[in-house]
């Protein structure tokens, strides 16, 4: 079986959030970048699914020069090759919204005739939760999301989806198709020393996204469709009491809070 | 003439309560733009259900109904959705932000070659679409560029739902032209994992952990303070996915939801995922090292620091004065 697995850098969780002089983005002065935490499932699920029954995994990721990185990574666990769809700076991807990213990335890997795509369910900086369906689209290919496990069935495929509050749910459907996988499921392989050293050996092939563009005019951001106008901390609105002091006083002064307000000791 | 369309969702045999909040948003957006709003459901037009539709009266109910969309699939809700637009020619799309609306809306919008704009929580003029970025941590404003559809999905909690009016609506059927080759996946029914041993909706109290805890050596700690409390231990999902608490004491949206007398939320950010599972509560408190994490935008009482340090001296002040 042959799988692409989507993969992006994201900063990391506890980056510090300070706003850019754009009013775009964050200041990524000093700030770590990891794998996108949903794609690292994704990419797990991929290469258990190569153990078990052999293929071909292939990671793509869109980002800048610093995207190699993390695209190392997974190689180093285990993935055989990349597509690193380089863009130029931090801002060049900004100007598209998420049908043209989904746009750039079907066209880097249309010519793989993949038998399965995997995505993760949602990038944790922007958070849209749509990259994986809109590639399905595209990519005129069936498609189940927020998923959690994956067993061949036949010619095809059947697979665990999470529902709301609890409830699960089997799907199938026949490759090829593109899934996106939830977080969670599986314990995440670490990449071996042997892992690290084979890596730099693994064919990374880089596409420059204004090389793309200009292979097919039609991939060009002239128009997106939804325009990031600014970003902003979160207004404020809170009426939490702050409990200070040292942690004994703080937590004094919550217990009376819970004895003599919400009334619960 | 353009208009608004909304989607309402059913589940659980009702129309879900965050369809009444994504039906408010296009009424304050129709408003806004003075345009008209329908409605969509998937549903017979002799479902009862339709005559639960409250808030402020819509122009038109469409009934969506086909065999093929008994049980939900991606590419039968989208084909659906698609011919509906195409006939209702709504300038706007307006969907709850559920799993069902994530797994279709981005094919649909695609089909129109627009990109939704998913999760929004708040609606300014222009119109201008507030949405989260960074697990909550930044907010975005974005607008909608060129004369489409535009096509949106709102946040769970984010808008209150209208109140009643009076009035009537019409229901007008709509059946789509579906065919069963386009309805390329097969759905199974739903279940749930195990049966449950604990039942945190009636727990007056919940000591609820987060990622924060880093190991599950340190759990004690925090089982330490719900047992002094006379609380249930609750936690958020990086918790539960690891296997250090089981699934069932799991808050959030593919969890619990529930609303104790207290939440006390340690080392949780606050993503709304999580939140949507515990903002009910009476009263909440967060310990949390970082002062901009989100979970204190819905805390009553809030501990800026290390949980190492706090919650152990939390314990023994609680142990003080119950003995
Ligand atoms: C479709 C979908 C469904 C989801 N369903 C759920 C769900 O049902 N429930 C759920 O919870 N999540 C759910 N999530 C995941 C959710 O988005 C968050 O990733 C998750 O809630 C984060 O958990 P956390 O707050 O424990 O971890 P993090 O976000 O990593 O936060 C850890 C917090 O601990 C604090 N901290 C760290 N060290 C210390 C210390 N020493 N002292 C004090 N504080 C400290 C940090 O400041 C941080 O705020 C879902 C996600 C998706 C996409
Ligand atoms: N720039 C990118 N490069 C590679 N994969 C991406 C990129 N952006 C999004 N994805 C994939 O799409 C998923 C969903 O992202 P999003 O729609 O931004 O929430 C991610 O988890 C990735 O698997």
């Amino acid at each position: 079986m042959k799988i692409i697995v989507a993969i992006k850098q994201v900063p990391e969780r506890d980056a510090r959030i300070r706003i850019d002089s754009g009013n775009k983005w964050i200041d990524l002065e000093d700030v770590e970048f990891s794998m996108n935490e949903s794609d690292a499932y994704a990419l797990e699920e991929a290469l258990q699914l190569k153990e078990a029954h052999g293929g071909e995994v292939i990671v793509v990721s869109a980002g800048p020069e610093r995207a190699g990185k993390t695209i190392r990574e997974a190689l180093a666990k285990g993935a055989d090759r990349a597509i690193h769809l380089q863009s130029s700076d931090e801002t060049e991807l900004a100007a598209y919204d998420a049908l043209g990213v989904a746009r750039l990335l079907a066209a880097s890997i249309q010519d793989e005739k993949a038998d399965l795509v995997l995505t993760g369910l949602q990038s944790d900086d922007l958070g849209l939760g749509q990259t994986g369906v809109i590639l399905a689209e595209l990519l005129g290919l069936p498609h189940a999301s927020l998923i959690l496990k994956i067993e061949v069935a036949g010619n095809g495929l059947k697979v665990l989806r999470e529902l709301e509050d609890g409830w699960f749910q089997h799907i199938e459907l026949a490759t090829p198709a593109v899934l996106t996988i939830q977080s969670g499921n599986t314990k995440l392989r670490y990449a071996t020393l042997m892992g690290i050293k084979k890596a730099k050996t693994k064919e990374v092939r880089v596409i420059a996204v204004a090389d793309l563009v200009a292979s097919d005019p039609s991939l060009k951001p002239t128009a997106p469709s939804v325009v990031l106008d600014q970003v902003k901390l979160p207004h404020k609105q809170r009426s939490t009491q702050l409990l200070g002091g040292s942690p004994a006083e703080a937590a004094a002064a919550l217990v009376e809070k819970l004895q003599f307000e919400v009334r619960v000791i | 003439m353009s208009s608004v369309l909304v989607f309402l969702e059913i589940k659980n045999r009702e129309i879900s309560r965050i369809s009444w909040e994504a039906m408010a948003a296009g009424h304050q957006l129709a408003a806004s733009l003075g345009v008209p709003v329908d409605l969509a459901v998937v549903a017979n037009r002799d479902n009862p259900l339709l005559q639960t539709i409250h808030g402020k009266v819509p122009r038109t109910v469409y009934a969506i109904d086909d065999p093929l969309l008994h049980d939900y699939t991606a590419d039968g809700y989208t084909t659906a959705c698609a011919q509906l637009i195409e006939h209702a020619k709504p300038t706007y799309v307006v969907f709850p932000h559920t799993y069902q609306v994530r797994d279709f809306a981005p094919r649909l919008a695609t089909r129109f070659q627009q990109t939704l704009i998913s999760d929004v929580t708040g609606i300014e003029a222009g119109p201008a679409f507030t949405r989260q970025l960074l697990q909550g941590k930044l907010n975005a404003s974005y607008h909608h560029s060129g004369s489409e559809v535009c096509f949106l999905s709102i946040q769970a909690g984010a808008f209150r739902a209208d109140a009643a009016e009076a009035g009537s609506t019409a229901v007008e059927p709509f059946l789509p032209k579906l065919d069963a080759t386009q309805i390329r996946t097969k759905p199974g029914e739903p279940f749930r994992a195990s049966a449950q041993t604990v039942d945190l909706t009636s727990a007056p109290i919940l000591v609820s952990v987060g990622r924060g805890i880093k190991e599950e050596a340190n759990l004690p700690l925090v089982q330490e303070l719900a047992t002094a409390l006379s609380a249930e231990l609750a936690a958020s999902r990086p918790i539960c996915d690891a296997g250090w608490l089981p699934m069932e004491r799991q808050v959030g949206s593919s969890g619990q939801t529930v609303a104790p007398k207290l939440y006390l939320a340690i080392g949780i950010s606050g993503a709304i995922q999580h939140l949507v599972g515990m903002k009910g509560s009476q009263c909440v408190v967060a310990i949390n090292k970082d002062e901009n994490a989100p979970i204190f935008e819905v805390a009553d009482y809030g501990i800026v620091g290390d949980l190492f340090e706090v919650v152990p001296a939390l314990t023994t002040a609680v142990r003080k004065v119950k003995s």
